[in-house]
């Protein structure tokens, strides 16, 4: 292995040598506050690192395939990743989760070095090893909390649905494999799919790919494993696991599929209308709050297909520009979740009764996060959803737009209700103040930086459209 | 900075100045002082934009200015003023800065409150400055969403439930109307340019008819829910009943209007085939809201209540006028937008006023207040004869334009209707006359209403401010519809170039 290969694969052997380097630091039996300390610090170079420019290039025979759009995807995801670390910092120093500390933070990291894998993989092997690697340590992430039953359970849950639609997925692999004699992505793509078995094989690998992004009616399992699974791992799940997910989705169909695009579209545009209206439908109904945000995240999900139906790079640009916005809109909400949760353990939306008036910065916070997931202006959800309605209408989904529209109006109730609940409710004993620490604060000052500036750059969206690739 | 962006960045300093005050004394200082740069701002554009014109200036738009933003989109920061838009952002600083005086008093969350108040201001303005339809649609929902929480937190009565309602029907006419937005986007290259978002250079295409048969009812509609067109006006009586005393001058006399200055500018203008075409369509549904607003004043006992549904019949006037496609019509519709703002403006400031003294807004439970409060009773005198359209205020010149130009149409359709919306002038007379006479006049009702005090500094200030306005108007209303009538020309070439193809 030369530089040259180095430097193409540096995500991934960067991030598993700060794995290592916090496996040793565990075995050498380190202070856990030097840990945490240890891991912010390698993962922020990480995260610096990988804007360095790359070039294009492929390893092991087109296994693995790089260039500036992929790091940028990767980038993306360092960038959750990094917000998700600070925002952990204090959840972690918790006693009951202290002796724990470096078995998350590896735990994360392999599933990011498997979500880095999937993104670049050439091959369905490759992309199969790297959505395994993905998930699985996720489900011992959502068992984190052990000693309680409900996290337990959401573990199982994971483990157990996700077994089912990777061997789906893989079913619809081998009749890949099977019609074209080979799992390239070049050769299937050379092989112009189209033959009924094709045909099924796409549909499994769909399903398979549904239940990673959470899409209905592939979602039953969300809402149970982000109210079991620790905040923070939730959060991981909506944002960083969904991003990913939906990068390699839409690089796999405009890259493979696009010779049975017709077919594609039309499953992309029943699938995004049944999506997002029950995700909103079943938000509404939600008390708690973490189930409330895996509702919305679904029905965010939905969204997210709007800017999949165009097939063009305009179509691209506007999913990876939205999946920015919404890293920084969603660990926005979630991070307040953590924060409340770490320092008082309430997570219904009735806890939240009157909170501005004791702590009205993480109410604004709050607020601003939710206003930009609703896609409200002045904030960068307005931004992202626009553009994908955009992408949408640009293929003449003109319907598909106004469902979706009327559905972020459906959304935008919800999230209100929350709003209320921290504005406008009365409460004789509201959450009182406290002051979170520094790690959290910044944060959640990142996030607010970016949900109210993303938007308005418009060359963070020109950036982006400018390595963006069509069918 | 060129000089209409000031109109943004003015509201915006505010606020953020609003952020760093102390107490409640500071937070009204600094917000009366911004909105009154605001103001003083809004009177020099008028005069520099008069100085334009009798200079020979003929450009449709003037003091125009482009920033490209998102460049493969094509999206641009253009913003530029006619005659309507001056008098619609002369309007707009009008009413925020009586508004300002008008909750003079708020003492719950002062700094929240400005805050709020001054955010949809600034969404108000960008609208009025924008000629690009996303620009022009981010602005129209930085105006929409404050108001959730200004009447949610402020508000009285059923706050709740009326923020949602408001904030819910206002987003779900937006959704139509993005809908339409991209439609007209995505057919702005049927001249063979560019796609584009700017409204001026859509205005020189011919979008497909059947690309406008679609979009223009969903655009239209869309600013007409704003507009409070039936049957999508039921958020507007709930909203305005419960939202706090500024708000609803603010929404009543500002916000409402951007449903019609919106039909008029991105529907109409853009998409003239489709609206000759379906115009009778909305024309009915319009003529009913004007008859069947006034009639639901009659039947109201609350005093808001009363005045929203005024507003519903007035407004409707409004885009009845729109729809009648004429020059006369559509300059009566301009003015009837200014003088409804301005009047609604300041029934609900003396509303307000009155409640705040009363602590109840139902009719029967009051009376005789001419006696105790001779001051604001007067006012309410005269904002409701400019209401029915007496002579020499401004309800009258807006109101005889528009039926003159809508009698110009001489088919028995258009004649019908504009009798039967010309009969709300008879019906106005009716519940305005009515509330006068309950309210104001009569035996005082009640002993503890001989306390009261009439009207403090602020509140003449804010009263005061808006009779003049309207008298002005009214006295003199040729430089207002001058001013306007210029700038209806490009309208009017669109429009006519369907009627004689």
């Amino acid at each position: 292995m030369n530089l040259d290969s180095f430097l193409l694969m540096r995500h991934e052997i960067i991030l598993t040598i700060v794995t290592l380097i916090i496996l040793i630091a565990e075995l050498a039996d380190w202070n856990k506050n030097r840990v945490i300390t240890l891991t912010l610090v390698l993962f922020f170079i990480t995260t610096i690192t990988g804007f360095l420019p790359v070039q294009e290039g492929s390893l092991f025979g087109d296994m693995y395939r790089t260039g500036p759009l992929i790091s940028l995807m990767k980038n993306i995801l360092n960038i959750g990743v990094m917000i998700l670390f600070l925002q952990t910092a204090g959840w972690l120093k918790k006693p009951e989760y202290f002796g724990k500390v470096s078995e998350f933070y590896m735990l994360i990291l392999s599933t990011l070095i498997g979500m880095n894998f999937m993104i670049s993989s050439g091959h369905f092997i490759m992309f199969y090893i790297g959505l395994e690697l993905a998930t699985i340590p996720i489900a011992s992430l959502a068992a984190y909390d052990r000693h309680k039953n409900i996290s337990a359970e959401a573990g199982i849950k994971l483990i157990l649905s996700s077994a089912l639609s990777s061997g789906i997925l893989l079913y619809g692999l081998s009749m890949i494999y099977g019609t074209v004699g080979s799992l390239y992505f070049m050769d299937v793509a050379a092989a112009g799919l189209n033959t009924p078995l094709q045909v099924m094989a796409f549909i499994f690998f769909f399903a398979g790919m549904a239940f990673k992004i959470s899409l209905v009616p592939f979602h039953l399992w969300t809402a149970d494993v982000y109210e079991g699974a620790p905040v923070n791992v939730a959060s991981y799940l909506s944002v960083i696991s969904k991003g990913a997910a939906a990068f390699i989705f839409t690089i796999i169909l405009y890259t493979v599929f696009f010779s049975i695009a017709e077919i594609w579209k039309e499953l992309v545009y029943v699938i995004a209308v049944v999506t997002m209206t029950v995700g909103n439908l079943f938000a509404i109904r939600q008390k708690n709050l973490k189930r409330f945000l895996a509702f919305s995240s679904i029905a965010q999900a939905g969204f997210i297909l709007l800017g999949i139906i165009d097939g063009t790079e305009l179509g691209m640009s506007t999913i990876i520009y939205f999946v920015l916005i919404y890293i920084f809109s969603n660990l926005g909400a979630f991070g307040v979740i953590s924060a409340i949760s770490v320092m008082t353990d309430k997570e219904y939306m009735d806890d939240y009764n009157g909170l501005y008036k004791t702590n009205p910065k993480l109410s604004l916070v709050m607020m601003l996060s939710l206003f930009s997931l609703a896609g409200i202006p002045p904030v960068a959800g307005f931004f992202g959803k626009f553009f994908l309605f955009t992408a949408a209408a640009n293929q003449g989904y003109y319907w598909l737009v106004f469902i979706a529209v009327l559905n972020a109006t459906i959304s935008l109730y919800y999230y209100l209700l929350v709003v209320k609940a921290m504005f406008i409710n009365k409460n004789d004993n509201p959450i009182s103040y406290f002051r979170s620490d520094f790690t959290t604060r910044a944060a959640l000052l990142l996030c607010v930086a970016g949900i109210f500036f993303i938007g308005f750059l418009s060359p963070v969206y020109e950036f982006i459209r400018s390595l963006s690739i069509g069918m | 900075m060129d000089f209409l962006t000031w109109f943004v960045v003015v509201p915006s300093l505010t606020v953020i100045g609003i952020v760093f005050t102390k107490n409640m004394n500071q937070t009204r200082l600094v917000a009366a002082l911004g909105m009154s740069i605001q103001l003083i701002l809004a009177i020099s554009l008028v005069f520099m934009y008069l100085a334009q014109r009798r200079a020979g200036n003929t450009a449709e738009m003037l003091f125009m200015h482009t920033h490209s933003w998102f460049s493969s989109f094509n999206i641009t920061y253009s913003i530029g003023v006619d005659g309507i838009s001056v008098a619609m952002i002369m309007l707009t600083a009008v009413i925020v800065f009586t508004g300002i005086f008008a909750s003079w008093m708020v003492d719950f969350l002062s700094r929240e409150f400005f805050i709020s108040l001054i955010l949809l201001s600034t969404g108000v303005f960008g609208f009025f400055i924008s000629i690009d339809l996303f620009t022009m649609f981010l602005f129209y929902e930085v105006a929409v969403i404050p108001m959730y929480l200004l009447i949610g937190i402020w508000g009285s009565g059923p706050k709740e439930y009326s923020a949602m309602k408001l904030t819910l029907m206002l987003m779900g006419g937006s959704a139509l109307l993005l809908v339409g937005l991209l439609g007209i986007y995505f057919n702005s290259n049927a001249g063979g340019g560019d796609l584009t978002f700017n409204i001026l250079d859509i205005s020189k295409v011919k979008i497909p008819i059947e690309a406008q048969r679609f979009f223009f009812p969903m655009t239209f509609i869309g600013f007409g829910i704003l507009g409070a067109l039936f049957p999508f006006h039921t958020w507007s009586p709930d909203g305005h009943a419960s939202a706090p005393t500024a708000v609803s001058m603010l929404h009543a006399g500002v916000l409402m209007k951007l449903g019609g200055y919106g039909a008029f500018r991105v529907a109409m203008f853009l998409m003239p085939d489709a609206a000759h075409e379906m115009a009778w369509i909305f024309l009915l549904l319009t003529g009913f809201s004007v008859v069947y607003g006034a009639f639901g004043a009659i039947f109201q006992k609350d005093l808001k209540y009363i005045n929203a549904y005024s507003s519903v019949s007035h407004c409707g006037l409004v885009l009845f006028a729109i729809l009648m496609m004429n020059k006369t019509a559509l300059n009566g519709a301009v003015i009837q937008m200014v003088s409804h703002g301005l009047m609604t403006a300041l029934f609900f400031a003396l509303i307000g006023m009155i409640y705040g003294r009363t602590h109840t807004r139902m009719i029967n439970e009051m009376g005789g207040l001419m006696k105790v409060i001779p001051f604001l009773g007067v006012c309410y005198v005269i904002a409701g004869l400019a209401s029915l359209g007496l002579p020499g205020l401004s309800g009258f010149v807006a109101e005889m334009t528009i039926f003159v130009g809508a009698f110009q149409h001489a088919d028995n359709f258009h004649r019908i209707l504009t009798i039967a919306a010309a009969s709300s002038i008879v019906i106005t007379a009716v519940y305005i006359l009515r509330v006068v006479g309950i309210l104001l006049l009569g035996p005082v009702k009640n002993e503890h209403f001989l306390t009261f005090t009439d009207a403090k500094w602020y509140e003449k200030v804010s009263t005061g401010f808006l009779i003049a306005t309207i008298a002005g108007i009214g006295l003199a209303p040729l430089w207002l519809s001058d001013m306007i009538n210029d700038s209806l020309n490009p309208v009017i070439i669109q429009l006519s170039q369907v009627i004689l193809p």
